[in-house]
Protein backbone atom coordinates (compact mmCIF):
# COMPACT_ATOMS: atom_id res chain seq x y z
CA UNK A 1 0.00 0.00 0.00
CA UNK A 2 1.59 3.31 -0.75
CA UNK A 3 0.59 7.15 -0.37
CA UNK A 4 0.55 9.26 -3.61
CA UNK A 5 1.33 12.71 -3.06
CA UNK A 6 -1.95 14.54 -4.96
CA UNK A 7 -0.33 16.48 -8.06
CA UNK A 8 -0.05 19.93 -7.11
CA UNK A 9 -1.38 22.70 -9.18
CA UNK A 10 0.88 25.10 -11.22
CA UNK A 11 -0.67 27.99 -9.31
CA UNK A 12 0.05 26.21 -6.03
CA UNK A 13 4.07 25.41 -7.13
CA UNK A 14 4.38 28.86 -7.94
CA UNK A 15 3.00 30.22 -4.89
CA UNK A 16 4.82 28.10 -3.05
CA UNK A 17 8.28 28.89 -4.55
CA UNK A 18 7.03 32.22 -4.08
CA UNK A 19 6.92 32.08 -0.17
CA UNK A 20 10.16 30.15 -0.16
CA UNK A 21 12.35 32.61 -2.35
CA UNK A 22 10.81 35.20 -0.02
CA UNK A 23 12.02 33.61 3.07
CA UNK A 24 15.17 32.82 1.80
CA UNK A 25 15.56 36.98 1.38
CA UNK A 26 14.36 37.76 4.60
CA UNK A 27 16.91 35.59 6.27
CA UNK A 28 19.37 36.66 3.79
CA UNK A 29 19.01 39.95 5.10
CA UNK A 30 18.90 39.03 9.20
CA UNK A 31 22.29 37.07 8.31
CA UNK A 32 23.85 39.80 6.65
CA UNK A 33 22.71 42.93 8.68
CA UNK A 34 24.58 40.43 12.02
CA UNK A 35 27.57 40.22 10.02
CA UNK A 36 27.15 44.19 9.83
CA UNK A 37 26.23 44.30 13.57
CA UNK A 38 29.19 42.34 14.87
CA UNK A 39 31.76 43.50 13.10
CA UNK A 40 31.07 47.29 14.37
CA UNK A 41 30.61 45.70 18.13
CA UNK A 42 34.25 44.18 17.13
CA UNK A 43 35.50 47.68 16.21
CA UNK A 44 33.53 49.45 19.14
CA UNK A 45 35.20 46.85 21.92
CA UNK A 46 38.46 47.20 20.15
CA UNK A 47 38.42 51.11 20.88
CA UNK A 48 37.28 50.87 24.74
CA UNK B 1 -3.36 -0.95 -3.61
CA UNK B 2 -2.88 3.26 -3.53
CA UNK B 3 -3.89 6.27 -1.20
CA UNK B 4 -3.81 9.93 -2.57
CA UNK B 5 -1.74 11.87 0.44
CA UNK B 6 -3.34 15.39 0.14
CA UNK B 7 -0.98 18.22 -0.92
CA UNK B 8 1.80 19.61 1.26
CA UNK B 9 0.57 22.97 2.81
CA UNK B 10 2.35 25.80 1.73
CA UNK B 11 4.90 27.09 4.27
CA UNK B 12 4.80 29.96 6.88
CA UNK B 13 5.79 33.10 5.08
CA UNK B 14 8.30 35.35 6.86
CA UNK B 15 5.74 37.77 7.98
CA UNK B 16 3.73 34.67 9.58
CA UNK B 17 6.86 34.59 11.86
CA UNK B 18 7.64 38.42 12.25
CA UNK B 19 3.68 38.16 13.33
CA UNK B 20 4.57 35.60 15.75
CA UNK B 21 6.72 38.34 17.65
CA UNK B 22 3.46 40.41 18.97
CA UNK B 23 5.19 43.20 17.14
CA UNK B 24 2.86 45.83 19.08
CA UNK B 25 3.75 44.60 22.52
CA UNK B 26 7.35 44.89 21.34
CA UNK B 27 6.87 48.95 20.34
CA UNK B 28 6.30 48.89 24.02
CA UNK B 29 8.96 46.41 25.33
CA UNK B 30 11.31 48.53 22.98
CA UNK B 31 10.09 51.35 24.17
CA UNK B 32 10.62 50.64 28.20
CA UNK B 33 14.07 49.27 27.21
CA UNK B 34 15.58 52.51 25.62
CA UNK B 35 14.36 54.39 28.14
CA UNK B 36 15.82 52.30 30.68
CA UNK B 37 18.74 52.49 28.77
CA UNK B 38 18.82 56.32 28.09
CA UNK B 39 17.59 57.17 31.72
CA UNK B 40 20.79 55.71 33.21
CA UNK B 41 23.46 57.91 34.45
CA UNK B 42 25.94 56.22 32.68
CA UNK B 43 26.46 56.34 28.90
CA UNK B 44 27.09 53.93 26.92
CA UNK B 45 28.14 53.71 23.07
CA UNK B 46 25.20 53.64 20.48
CA UNK B 47 26.14 50.73 18.45
CA UNK B 48 26.14 48.76 22.17
CA UNK B 49 23.14 50.51 22.90
CA UNK B 50 21.61 49.52 19.77
CA UNK B 51 22.59 45.79 20.45
CA UNK B 52 21.23 45.74 23.63
CA UNK B 53 17.73 47.49 22.56
CA UNK B 54 17.81 44.64 19.88
CA UNK B 55 18.41 41.64 22.26
CA UNK B 56 15.67 42.75 24.31
CA UNK B 57 13.36 43.14 21.37
CA UNK B 58 14.59 39.57 20.07
CA UNK B 59 14.56 38.27 23.58
CA UNK B 60 10.73 39.42 24.07
CA UNK B 61 9.72 38.47 19.90
CA UNK B 62 11.08 35.05 21.20
CA UNK B 63 8.99 35.08 24.35
CA UNK B 64 5.69 35.74 22.79
CA UNK B 65 7.05 32.84 19.83
CA UNK B 66 6.69 30.01 22.47
CA UNK B 67 3.85 32.13 24.40
CA UNK B 68 1.62 31.33 21.28
CA UNK B 69 3.03 28.01 20.74
CA UNK B 70 2.06 26.51 23.59
CA UNK B 71 -1.26 28.90 23.72
CA UNK B 72 -1.88 27.83 20.44
CA UNK B 73 -5.43 25.61 20.84
CA UNK B 74 -6.66 28.39 23.42
CA UNK B 75 -6.12 31.06 21.06
CA UNK B 76 -8.40 29.40 18.14
CA UNK B 77 -11.02 30.05 20.22
CA UNK B 78 -10.82 33.65 20.76
CA UNK B 79 -11.87 36.19 18.30
CA UNK B 80 -9.38 38.46 19.29
CA UNK B 81 -6.23 35.72 18.25
CA UNK B 82 -8.55 33.15 16.16
CA UNK B 83 -6.15 35.13 12.95
CA UNK B 84 -2.87 34.69 14.14
CA UNK B 85 -0.56 32.27 12.56
CA UNK B 86 -0.99 29.09 14.60
CA UNK B 87 -4.36 28.84 14.93
CA UNK B 88 -5.33 30.16 11.32
CA UNK B 89 -3.47 27.37 10.00
CA UNK B 90 -0.28 29.61 8.45
CA UNK B 91 2.50 27.82 10.41
CA UNK B 92 2.89 24.63 12.55
CA UNK B 93 3.58 24.08 15.83
CA UNK B 94 7.07 23.28 15.55
CA UNK B 95 8.43 25.91 13.32
CA UNK B 96 6.71 28.30 16.03
CA UNK B 97 8.57 26.71 18.94
CA UNK B 98 11.85 26.63 16.99
CA UNK B 99 11.32 30.14 16.09
CA UNK B 100 10.86 31.30 19.74
CA UNK B 101 13.84 29.03 20.92
CA UNK B 102 15.96 29.97 18.57
CA UNK B 103 15.40 33.83 19.16
CA UNK B 104 15.67 33.61 22.73
CA UNK B 105 18.63 31.97 22.87
CA UNK B 106 20.09 33.98 19.97
CA UNK B 107 18.91 37.23 22.71
CA UNK B 108 20.73 35.95 25.50
CA UNK B 109 23.88 35.03 23.82
CA UNK B 110 24.53 38.67 21.80
CA UNK B 111 23.52 40.58 24.99
CA UNK B 112 26.04 38.22 27.15
CA UNK B 113 28.74 38.49 24.69
CA UNK B 114 28.28 42.70 23.70
CA UNK B 115 27.19 43.98 26.59
CA UNK B 116 27.26 42.27 29.42
CA UNK B 117 26.84 38.82 31.03
CA UNK B 118 24.48 40.59 33.90
CA UNK B 119 21.64 41.97 31.87
CA UNK B 120 22.03 38.35 29.48
CA UNK B 121 21.17 36.42 33.27
CA UNK B 122 18.39 38.94 33.41
CA UNK B 123 16.99 38.72 30.17
CA UNK B 124 17.02 34.78 30.45
CA UNK B 125 15.09 35.00 33.50
CA UNK B 126 12.21 37.19 31.70
CA UNK B 127 12.05 34.94 28.99
CA UNK B 128 11.55 32.10 30.96
CA UNK B 129 9.26 34.14 33.42
CA UNK B 130 6.97 35.12 30.07
CA UNK B 131 7.02 31.69 28.58
CA UNK B 132 7.26 29.42 31.42
CA UNK B 133 6.52 30.60 34.85
CA UNK B 134 3.49 32.98 33.09
CA UNK B 135 2.40 31.15 30.14
CA UNK B 136 2.38 27.64 31.28
CA UNK B 137 2.30 27.72 34.61
CA UNK B 138 -0.13 30.78 36.00
CA UNK B 139 -2.43 31.54 33.15
CA UNK B 140 -3.92 28.44 32.92
CA UNK B 141 -4.40 28.02 36.54
CA UNK B 142 -4.94 31.23 38.93
CA UNK B 143 -6.68 34.64 38.73
CA UNK B 144 -3.75 36.18 40.32
CA UNK B 145 -1.89 35.03 36.75
CA UNK B 146 -1.43 39.18 35.39
CA UNK B 147 -0.26 40.17 39.00
CA UNK B 148 2.92 37.90 39.07
CA UNK B 149 2.92 37.57 35.15
CA UNK B 150 3.14 41.34 34.82
CA UNK B 151 6.66 41.08 36.32
CA UNK B 152 7.63 39.60 32.95
CA UNK B 153 6.59 42.61 31.01
CA UNK B 154 8.29 44.87 34.04
CA UNK B 155 11.69 43.79 32.95
CA UNK B 156 12.99 45.54 30.07
CA UNK B 157 14.23 48.90 31.68
CA UNK B 158 15.66 47.53 34.05
CA UNK B 159 17.96 45.29 31.64
CA UNK B 160 17.88 48.86 29.73
CA UNK B 161 19.33 50.71 32.76
CA UNK B 162 22.00 47.40 33.59
CA UNK B 163 22.53 47.31 30.15
CA UNK B 164 24.46 51.10 30.50
CA UNK B 165 25.57 50.88 34.17
CA UNK B 166 27.15 46.94 34.21
CA UNK B 167 24.84 47.01 37.80
CA UNK B 168 21.08 47.35 39.73
CA UNK B 169 20.72 50.09 42.05
CA UNK B 170 17.34 50.91 43.35
CA UNK B 171 16.61 53.44 40.59
CA UNK B 172 16.03 50.48 38.03
CA UNK B 173 14.35 47.91 40.36
CA UNK B 174 11.59 51.10 41.15
CA UNK B 175 11.05 51.34 37.60
CA UNK B 176 10.28 47.72 37.44
CA UNK B 177 7.85 47.77 40.38
CA UNK B 178 5.92 50.53 38.25
CA UNK B 179 5.38 48.61 35.05
CA UNK B 180 4.57 45.77 37.58
CA UNK B 181 2.30 47.64 40.00
CA UNK B 182 0.76 49.26 36.44
CA UNK B 183 -0.08 45.80 34.56
CA UNK B 184 -2.74 44.72 36.58
CA UNK B 185 -5.40 47.38 36.16
CA UNK B 186 -4.15 48.20 32.17
CA UNK B 187 -4.81 43.50 30.96
CA UNK B 188 -8.09 43.94 33.89
CA UNK B 189 -9.15 47.13 31.74
CA UNK B 190 -8.70 44.92 28.72
CA UNK B 191 -10.46 42.00 30.35
CA UNK B 192 -13.56 43.76 31.28
CA UNK B 193 -14.53 44.21 27.50
CA UNK B 194 -13.08 40.91 26.23
CA UNK B 195 -14.01 38.94 29.07
CA UNK B 196 -16.49 36.40 27.13
CA UNK B 197 -13.50 35.03 25.22
CA UNK B 198 -11.60 34.21 28.14
CA UNK B 199 -14.31 32.65 29.46
CA UNK B 200 -15.12 30.42 26.68
CA UNK B 201 -11.67 28.89 26.69
CA UNK B 202 -11.22 28.31 30.24
CA UNK B 203 -8.60 31.12 31.04
CA UNK B 204 -9.45 31.94 34.97
CA UNK B 205 -9.71 36.18 34.24
CA UNK B 206 -10.22 37.97 37.37
CA UNK B 207 -13.59 39.23 35.71
CA UNK B 208 -14.51 35.73 35.50
CA UNK B 209 -13.34 33.89 38.35
CA UNK B 210 -14.11 37.26 41.07
CA UNK B 211 -16.45 38.96 38.98
CA UNK B 212 -16.49 42.21 37.41
CA UNK B 213 -17.19 44.05 40.92
CA UNK B 214 -14.40 42.53 42.33
CA UNK B 215 -12.06 43.44 39.79
CA UNK B 216 -13.52 46.95 39.14
CA UNK B 217 -12.44 47.51 43.05
CA UNK B 218 -8.80 45.62 42.43
CA UNK B 219 -7.94 48.05 39.37
CA UNK B 220 -8.65 51.04 41.88
CA UNK B 221 -6.71 49.58 44.53
CA UNK B 222 -3.74 49.05 42.00
CA UNK B 223 -4.38 52.29 40.76
CA UNK B 224 -4.08 53.94 44.29
CA UNK B 225 -0.84 52.40 44.69
CA UNK B 226 0.72 53.38 41.45
CA UNK B 227 0.57 57.19 42.03
CA UNK B 228 2.61 57.22 44.96
CA UNK B 229 5.10 55.20 43.11
CA UNK B 230 5.40 56.37 40.26
CA UNK B 231 6.76 59.45 42.18
CA UNK B 232 9.19 57.34 44.03
CA UNK B 233 12.17 58.40 41.54
CA UNK B 234 11.88 61.98 42.10
CA UNK B 235 11.54 61.51 46.41
CA UNK B 236 14.86 59.40 46.20
CA UNK B 237 16.78 61.87 43.91
CA UNK B 238 16.67 59.90 40.90
CA UNK B 239 14.63 62.60 38.63
CA UNK B 240 13.77 66.46 38.61
CA UNK B 241 11.19 68.34 38.33
CA UNK B 242 10.08 67.25 35.05
CA UNK B 243 9.57 63.35 35.87
CA UNK B 244 8.18 64.58 39.12
CA UNK B 245 5.32 66.53 37.77
CA UNK B 246 4.39 64.78 34.53
CA UNK B 247 4.11 61.51 36.66
CA UNK B 248 2.05 63.17 39.45
CA UNK B 249 -0.42 64.68 36.55
CA UNK B 250 -0.23 60.90 34.35
CA UNK B 251 -1.13 59.22 37.71
CA UNK B 252 -3.84 61.38 38.59
CA UNK B 253 -5.56 61.00 35.26
CA UNK B 254 -4.48 57.25 35.82
CA UNK B 255 -6.17 57.02 38.95
CA UNK B 256 -9.31 59.19 38.15
CA UNK B 257 -10.19 56.45 35.20
CA UNK B 258 -9.72 53.71 36.98
CA UNK B 259 -11.94 55.01 39.69
CA UNK B 260 -14.30 55.90 37.39
CA UNK B 261 -14.43 52.06 35.69
CA UNK B 262 -14.24 51.14 39.92
CA UNK B 263 -17.30 53.18 40.59
CA UNK B 264 -19.90 52.52 37.60
CA UNK B 265 -21.76 48.85 36.65
CA UNK B 266 -22.44 47.01 33.58
CA UNK B 267 -25.68 48.70 31.99
CA UNK B 268 -26.49 45.34 29.95
CA UNK B 269 -25.10 42.94 27.88
CA UNK B 270 -25.46 46.11 24.92
CA UNK B 271 -23.13 47.86 26.94
CA UNK B 272 -20.29 49.46 25.11
CA UNK B 273 -17.85 49.80 27.96
CA UNK B 274 -16.81 52.99 26.86
CA UNK B 275 -15.02 53.90 30.49
CA UNK B 276 -13.31 50.71 30.16
CA UNK B 277 -11.74 51.00 26.79
CA UNK B 278 -10.96 54.56 27.96
CA UNK B 279 -8.66 53.12 30.50
CA UNK B 280 -7.06 50.73 28.64
CA UNK B 281 -6.54 53.49 26.15
CA UNK B 282 -5.03 55.87 28.80
CA UNK B 283 -2.98 52.93 30.19
CA UNK B 284 -0.91 52.77 27.22
CA UNK B 285 -0.44 55.80 26.18
CA UNK B 286 0.50 56.48 30.24
CA UNK B 287 3.10 54.47 29.73
CA UNK B 288 4.92 55.75 26.86
CA UNK B 289 4.35 59.20 28.33
CA UNK B 290 5.63 58.08 31.69
CA UNK B 291 8.86 56.94 30.26
CA UNK B 292 9.32 59.72 28.08
CA UNK B 293 9.14 61.98 30.83
CA UNK B 294 11.81 59.90 32.44
CA UNK B 295 14.27 60.37 29.39
CA UNK B 296 13.36 63.86 29.05
CA UNK B 297 13.92 64.39 32.72
CA UNK B 298 17.69 62.95 32.32
CA UNK B 299 18.15 65.48 29.15
CA UNK B 300 17.22 68.34 31.22
CA UNK B 301 19.52 67.15 33.74
CA UNK B 302 21.76 67.04 31.09
CA UNK B 303 21.74 69.87 29.29
CA UNK B 304 21.28 72.14 32.75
Amino acid sequence: MTDLQTPESPDLRARRQKVIRQRNVAMALVLAFFVVLFFAITIVKMKM
Amino acid sequence: MTHAAPAQPLPAEWRDFFALTKPRVMSLVIFTGLCGLLAAPERIHPVLGFTAILCIALGAGGAAALNQWWEADLDAGMRRTKNRPLPAGRMDKTSARDFGVGLSATSVLVMGLAIGWLAAVILAVSIVYYSVIYTIWLKPRTPQNIVIGGGAGAFPPLIGWVAATGHITLMPVVLFAIIFMWTPPHFWALALFVQSDYAKVGIPMMPVVAGEASTRKQILIYAVFLLPLTLVPWWIGGTGRVYGISAAVLSTIFLALSARVALRRRTGEDDPMKPEKQLFAWSVLYLFALFGALVADRWTVMQG
